[in-house]
């Protein structure tokens, strides 16, 4: 749910995307992925995503976080060559240590090559930055990936590689976003292991770890009365994943989340089986955030406690949002991420 | 006594010298207008040109440009942001919005640095339909007013924007410009990230332009604002010497006053105090009256120097005033400068003179042998600089400094040359009478120099400026005739409509001369490419100062092109170079063509040369020769066949007789500037008059006394003045000339890049003849009527021996 | 400028001038001024005649009639057999152009012109220039070094006497002259009268000379007292 994120972001940024899809396309149930097509830009939806974030480790064991992200946002449903195409791009980028949190961003227009995303062979990017595939044609392009992204207080480099299957969420793929039935399609990559180097102001730290990649794409993911989420992704101890989160409004919310086998087999759960309490807040640029989280899944016994790397994580972007990495403990420790927005 | 009492002695002179007051306040304020005038009108158009730094030249950031000056590929910004870098392209060029010809200015929002965004493009829905399209202009208020209803673009108006320039997305600049996938330049943000490959190594192709190169527009309209200037400083100096005059008048008048105050016990401290504190009354009087006039006369002419700078210089400067603290106040302290300037002398003068020193009135304004002999060695030297500067300095600057010190020079020469001339007329002439009015009129030189020199600096550059701006005219409308050879002037719509067009006229007409233009940068500087076709008019008509026998033949063929004058002696090329013109599109000078009024380069190519670089060149214009009878006919069918609005079918008569008001309106400043001036100096000439005559009893009493009558000595007084003002009218002309041949063979082309044949034009110089002697009887007039009004008794009292 | 030099006018060898009941009055702040009552006097070719008076008794008025630079109210003033008062301002400036010499108080000069031009300007303007007759007067006026200064860089004594060289060498018939020595103190003033008186006879000009000195109205041939605008 990284995702939605980008999705508000782009909503305040470029306007108009809680309201009506306007000629856009709309996610449908029951239609399969087809890949690599679908790791590739689908300009006929109004918003898409390709969402990074890497739980990290130096070899003396401190903690990093890193997160890189190029978000789509349409202004018409179709793309153009030129300076007339109507996609504009967006990306962010963030190193957390326990005591930083480096942010960047940047903005293109589509069209002229400045910004986008080729499916086969796998490359997204933004100005320098670039997710970039490194698998043979025809075999998984998501499998294996160099990442990179440079702004003026830090740069990181990031080599990524798969180590298990692409897992759909929700109904194969589609992902119900409200009662009132606002869905996107969205799958994600959380097996990747990680090894890398990160550039920040204190010198270079070398990196291993583990990366979670969601892609998502849809036209109208927000149901009028939804001010924000909260979203998690777990890689439990266990090798099994957990990817959930809540979409709040004026009463109970809305939860989703999928469990993922340790081999890769999405289980979705239904809606309200997933039950997120904070349980601490912090003040974090002048507003009162809540950084660590009680998250149950009682049918599953599951019950953990998060809290951050860093409570100052927080993405001072066009649009701001809290993104940071977390530690959780309970009757399963792990590490995830979190990411909190509408606060 | 009381202070107060003290001043109104002192004021009660004034009172009873209602003209002497009324002089004083007049040249002062006079004086102050048209110098704050000039400042206010060079202060809105400087400020003009600021928005246009901060709108055309990114906020002093720096660029990346193709070093031949040419277009730059996409690609390269592609490939730098790709490297990290953080830059934005931007496109330029001209477009014309319905008969509006607009700079258009395509810029990147989202990746146009912070620093450079200096237009507010709204919200972000604004900037949402400012990228989208159809698209959005940003444009001043000057300009909306304009182009509305000319275009269906959205208009967004910004206070910040300069006139005659659009802000626009930079899709939209390319695909109005026809320049797909092209870029004038690229900016380069202060804000970059370390590490960075570097330019020379991404693009190598491109070269970095530092932010500080002045633009072509600055270093151009510099020329005409000195010329303001120096105008503004002519009229300042006019208004001086009445100021100068009227002051050294007074005080010496008041001397008796001085006397007796003193003997009364009133230091001489307290004297110059209180005279001080009321020269700085009326210098604020004054000045407040003089940036009043200012103001005025700035608004009226400042709609006339934006012509100018428009017309010219292509530099747009909104023409309305805005009342600018930094020339009101200019205005308060060159007024007060210029009354101390003017009465230290007197005021030395008073704290010198012993307690009781005679106090009857000197003749007054008598120079020194002394003086007059440093005058004569300075105007010497300033001469000699002026040669020198002609002979050995480069630049606008010594042009204008030539002008300087010839005027100078040859003013400060006047009173000598003018003693001269009378002292030879004295010594030849054997006749009482001619004698007596040669040497009376000689005795009364140093209390009219001032004024006399005053009025040569006003004739001779109504001359210089007269014979220059005639000098332009005749050669500019000789130039129309040659340019604007086809006798009508058609523009269609739309590109089919412009096939059905050609394909109609093909029986119609004699000929038809397609107009296209592409716009270009060759060799660092914007400008138009022309293609033409071969045909007799332009081997007729075309205004050819240089060139290759078979000149039209190489341009049809594509072999060669042909430049404009200023472009050529801007470049110093030679016939048989070589030109860049675009990418891979190289050519021969075969032809020089004068261009006049055209601040920028210009070359013409063989339409077929052309096309074949620019296949999407706008084809819409043709010029059609018929038989002069027919364009009546022709300009009917054309709007009845094609429905086209009047505006797209120009006849030539029409076209020229706009051209020449273009012209006329583009110099009507310097025009007005010159009456001013001429005003100025008629005022101070009259004004010194009047004093003089007030003197002139003990002059002419004894000469009446002797047996000649009042009516003669009237005559005598009349025609003393008539024979200064015509003397001195002679003098100018030669002076006048030296003037224009300056402007026009050294400050023009320096300034804008062609020299114009000089002309002379005697019809002027008998008119501005007329215009003089009335100026002349007009000063004596009121003078004169005073003295033939005369009782004898007032001339007896001179004799009286109880006085 | 012609007509003077070619002025014709000879001069006459004997000046008669006769002034029958000639008044004079002048506007001023406190009322009419009757500055003359019918004066009536006659004088005789070569007559050198003092004028006396207390200030303001009329003799400047006299003086300013008899030379043709003021009219008279009423009266007649009849010199050389024509009444100058009937005269027109060109007749009037004529006749003072060739036949009336002045020498005033002060003002005397034409302050433009040098002494050697000022010497020769009323004889220019009478047409009887004549160089032989002008040296000698600067000769027995003993101003042969000033003839290059201007009226201005002269002492008083000094322009009196070029004011009186320039008006004999005009030869006029008749000589007028207001209170000459009036700016010059006793010794300077008698050699200028001396030097007036004897030129005067000289040239048989008529001699007409206010004063308000009885010591240099003795040196004159005959004197006339001035009261109340009345010959006494």
């Amino acid at each position: 749910m990284a995702s939605l994120s980008g999705s508000q972001a782009a909503s305040e940024g470029f306007a108009g995307l809680g309201s009506a899809a306007e000629g856009f396309s709309v996610p449908q149930p029951g239609l399969p992925f087809r890949f690599p097509a679908d790791h590739g830009p689908h300009t006929d939806f109004r918003i898409e995503w390709w969402y990074l974030t890497a739980n990290l480790e130096a070899p003396d064991g401190t903690q990093y976080g890193a997160q890189w992200t190029l978000f789509r946002s349409a202004l018409a449903p179709r793309e153009a060559n030129g300076w007339s195409s109507p996609q504009l791009w967006m990306g962010h980028a963030a190193v957390t240590t326990s005591g930083d949190h480096f942010v960047a961003e940047r903005i293109s227009r589509g069209g002229v090559g400045q910004a986008g995303v080729v499916a086969e062979p796998f490359s997204a990017w933004i100005d320098d930055w670039q997710m970039k595939g490194l698998a043979a044609p025809g075999s998984d392009q998501l499998a294996e990936l160099n990442v990179t992204a440079a702004a003026k207080d830090f740069s990181y480099e990031l080599r990524l590689s798969a180590t298990g299957p692409l897992v759909p969420h929700g109904d194969n793929g589609y992902s119900v976003k409200s009662a009132k039935g606002q869905a996107s399609y969205y799958y994600s990559q959380p097996f990747y292991a990680v090894t890398g180097s990160l550039a920040l102001p204190t010198g270079n730290v070398a990196v291993t770890g583990k990366a979670w990649l969601d892609r998502e794409w849809s036209s109208q993911p927000l149901a009028e009365d939804q001010t924000g989420w909260d979203w998690f992704s777990l890689h439990l101890d266990t090798g099994e994943k957990l990817m959930g989160f809540r979409l709040r409004d004026a009463g109970e919310g809305f939860t989703s989340a999928t469990w993922i086998t340790a081999e890769g087999r999405p289980e979705p759960l239904p809606a309200g089986t997933l039950q997120i309490v904070p349980v601490r807040t912090a003040k974090v640029a002048g507003r009162r955030i809540p950084v660590a989280w009680n998250v149950r899944i009682p049918s599953r016994g599951f019950d953990v406690t998060t809290r951050p790397l860093n409570d100052q994580a927080w993405m001072a972007t066009s649009t701001p949002y809290w993104e940071g990495p977390i530690s959780f403990g309970g009757n399963v420790g792990g590490r995830g991420y979190l990411e909190m927005t509408g606060y | 006594m009381t202070t107060w009492t003290l001043a109104t002695a002192l004021l009660s002179h004034w009172r009873r010298r209602p003209l002497q007051f009324g002089a004083l306040l007049s040249g002062l304020a006079l004086a102050t207008a048209l110098w704050s005038g000039v400042q206010a009108i060079n202060a809105e158009a400087r400020a003009s040109y600021a928005r246009a730094a901060i709108a055309l030249d990114q906020n002093g950031l720096a660029n990346l440009v193709s070093p031949n000056g040419g277009s730059l590929p996409q690609s390269a910004f592609v490939r730098l942001r790709r490297s990290g870098w953080n830059v934005s392209p931007v496109l330029e060029g001209d477009y014309r919005f319905g008969t509006t010809r607009l700079r258009v200015i395509g810029i990147e929002p989202l990746t146009m640095p912070a620093e450079a965004q200096t237009v507010d493009l709204g919200n972000a829905g604004d900037l949402l339909s400012f990228i989208s399209p159809p698209g959005t202009l940003v444009v001043s208020p000057g300009t909306a007013e304009k182009i509305r209803g000319q275009t269906d673009l959205a208009l967004r108006v910004s206070d910040r924007m300069l006139d005659g320039a659009a802000f626009v997305d930079i899709g939209l600049a390319q695909s109005l410009l026809r320049r797909d996938g092209e870029l004038s330049r690229i900016v380069i943000a202060e804000n970059q990230r370390p590490g960075l490959e570097p330019f020379g190594a991404l693009v190598p192709a491109l070269t970095v332009r530092e932010p500080n190169a002045q633009t072509d527009i600055e270093q151009l309209t510099e020329s005409f604002h000195l010329n303001l200037t120096a105008f503004g400083l002519l009229a300042f100096a006019v208004g001086l010497f009445i100021v100068y005059s009227t002051i050294g008048l007074a005080f010496e008048q008041r001397r008796p006053t001085f006397r007796t105050l003193r003997c009364l016990g009133v230091s001489l401290r307290v004297l110059a105090v209180l005279l001080l504190a009321e020269l700085v009354l009326f210098a604020l009087a004054a000045g407040a009256v003089g940036v009043a006039i200012g103001y005025l006369v700035a608004s009226l002419l400042l709609p006339g120097v934006a012509a100018t700078l428009e017309g010219l210089y292509g530099a747009s400067v909104p023409g309305t005033l805005s009342l600018r603290p930094e020339w009101w106040l200019s205005g308060f302290a060159i007024a007060m400068a210029g009354t101390l300037v003017s009465s230290a002398q007197s005021l030395l003068r008073l704290m010198r003179v012993p307690l009781l020193a005679v106090a009857q009135p000197q003749v007054w304004g008598r120079s020194s042998q002394a003086g007059r002999r440093i005058q004569v060695l300075a105007a010497a030297a300033l001469l000699a600089l002026s040669g020198a500067l002609l002979l050995w300095a480069d630049g606008l600057q010594a042009g204008f400094g030539i002008l300087g010190c010839l005027l100078l020079g040859a003013s400060l020469l006047l009173p000598a040359v003018l003693s001269g001339f009378l002292t030879v007329m004295q010594r030849t002439s054997s006749g009482a009478l001619v004698t007596w009015f040669c040497a009376d009129t000689r005795q009364q030189l140093p209390g009219l120099s001032l004024a006399l020199m005053a009025l040569l600096l006003a004739l001779a550059a109504n001359v210089g400026v007269g014979t220059m701006v005639s000098s332009f005219r005749l050669t500019f409308v000789g130039w129309l005739d040659q340019r604007l050879a086809a006798e009508l002037y058609v523009a269609a719509r739309t590109e089919p409509e412009a096939d059905r067009l050609r394909a109609w006229l093909a029986t119609k007409v004699e000929s038809v001369l397609p107009i296209s233009s592409v716009d270009a940068e060759i060799r660092g500087q914007s400008m138009q490419i022309f293609g033409v076709v071969d045909d007799p008019t332009y081997r007729k008509h075309w205004p050819l100062i240089a060139g290759l026998p078979d000149v039209w033949d190489r341009v049809a063929s594509g072999e060669g092109v042909l430049v404009n004058e200023q472009f050529w002696r801007r470049e110093r090329l030679r016939i048989g170079d070589q030109l860049d013109l675009a990418n891979d599109w190289k050519s021969t000078v075969v032809g020089v063509y004068s261009d006049y009024g055209n601040p920028k380069g210009q070359v013409i190519a063989g339409i077929n040369a052309l096309t074949s670089r620019y296949p999407q060149v706008s084809r819409l214009r043709y010029g059609l020769r018929v038989q002069p009878d027919q364009v009546a006919d022709l300009r009917a069918s054309l709007s009845g066949e094609f429905g086209l609005p009047p505006d797209n079918i120009v006849d030539q008569a029409a076209l020229k007789e706009q051209s020449r008001r273009i012209f006329d309106r583009t110099f009507l400043v310097t025009g007005a500037l010159n009456i001013f001036t001429l005003g100025v100096a008629a005022l101070a000439m009259f004004l010194s008059l009047l004093t003089l005559s007030e003197m002139r009893l003990p002059q002419l009493a004894p000469v009446w006394a002797m047996g000649v009558t009042r009516r003669d000595l009237a005559l005598l007084e009349l025609l003393r003045p008539l024979v200064l003002w015509l003397t001195t009218f002679i003098a100018a002309l030669p002076l006048g000339l030296a003037l224009a041949w300056v402007l026009l063979a050294v400050v023009n082309v320096e300034a804008f890049g062609w020299r114009l044949p000089m002309h002379i034009f005697p019809y002027e110089w008998v008119r501005l003849g007329l215009v003089v002697l009335a100026a002349a009887v007009v000063s004596v007039f009121i003078p004169l009527r005073r003295l033939a009004g005369l009782a004898p008794s007032e001339l007896l009292k001179v004799f009286a021996s109880e006085r | 400028m012609e007509r003077y030099i070619c002025a014709i006018v000879l001069i006459l060898a004997a000046m008669v001038i006769a002034l029958r009941n000639l008044s004079k009055s002048y506007e001023t702040a406190e009322g009419r001024l009757e500055v003359l009552r019918g004066i009536d006097l006659d004088l005789g070719a070569g007559d050198s005649v003092a004028l006396t008076g207390e200030s303001g008794s009329g003799k400047s008025t006299l003086l300013h009639l008899v030379a043709g630079l003021d009219r008279p109210d009423s009266g007649e003033i009849v010199v050389g057999g024509r009444d100058i008062s009937k005269l027109d301002d060109r007749g009037r400036a004529a006749y003072r152009r060739t036949e009336v010499g002045l020498v005033f108080q002060q003002f005397n000069l034409v302050p433009s012109l040098d002494v050697a031009a000022n010497l020769a300007f009323h004889a220019k303007l009478a047409g009887r220039h004549d160089p032989a007759w002008e040296n000698e007067l600067v000769e027995r006026l003993g101003i042969g070094p000033l003839l290059t200064r201007y009226p201005e860089q002269l002492s008083s004594g000094q322009q009196q006497r070029v004011a009186i060289g320039r008006t004999l060498a005009a030869r006029p018939g008749l000589v007028l002259a207001d209170e000459p020595t009036g700016n010059l103190d006793e010794t300077n003033g008698d050699a200028v009268l001396e030097l007036m008186l004897s030129l005067s006879k000289g040239t048989g000009s008529t001699l007409l000379m206010a004063t308000h000195s009885q010591r240099l109205a003795d040196r004159l041939d005959r004197q006339l007292h001035l009261r109340s605008g009345k010959i006494t």
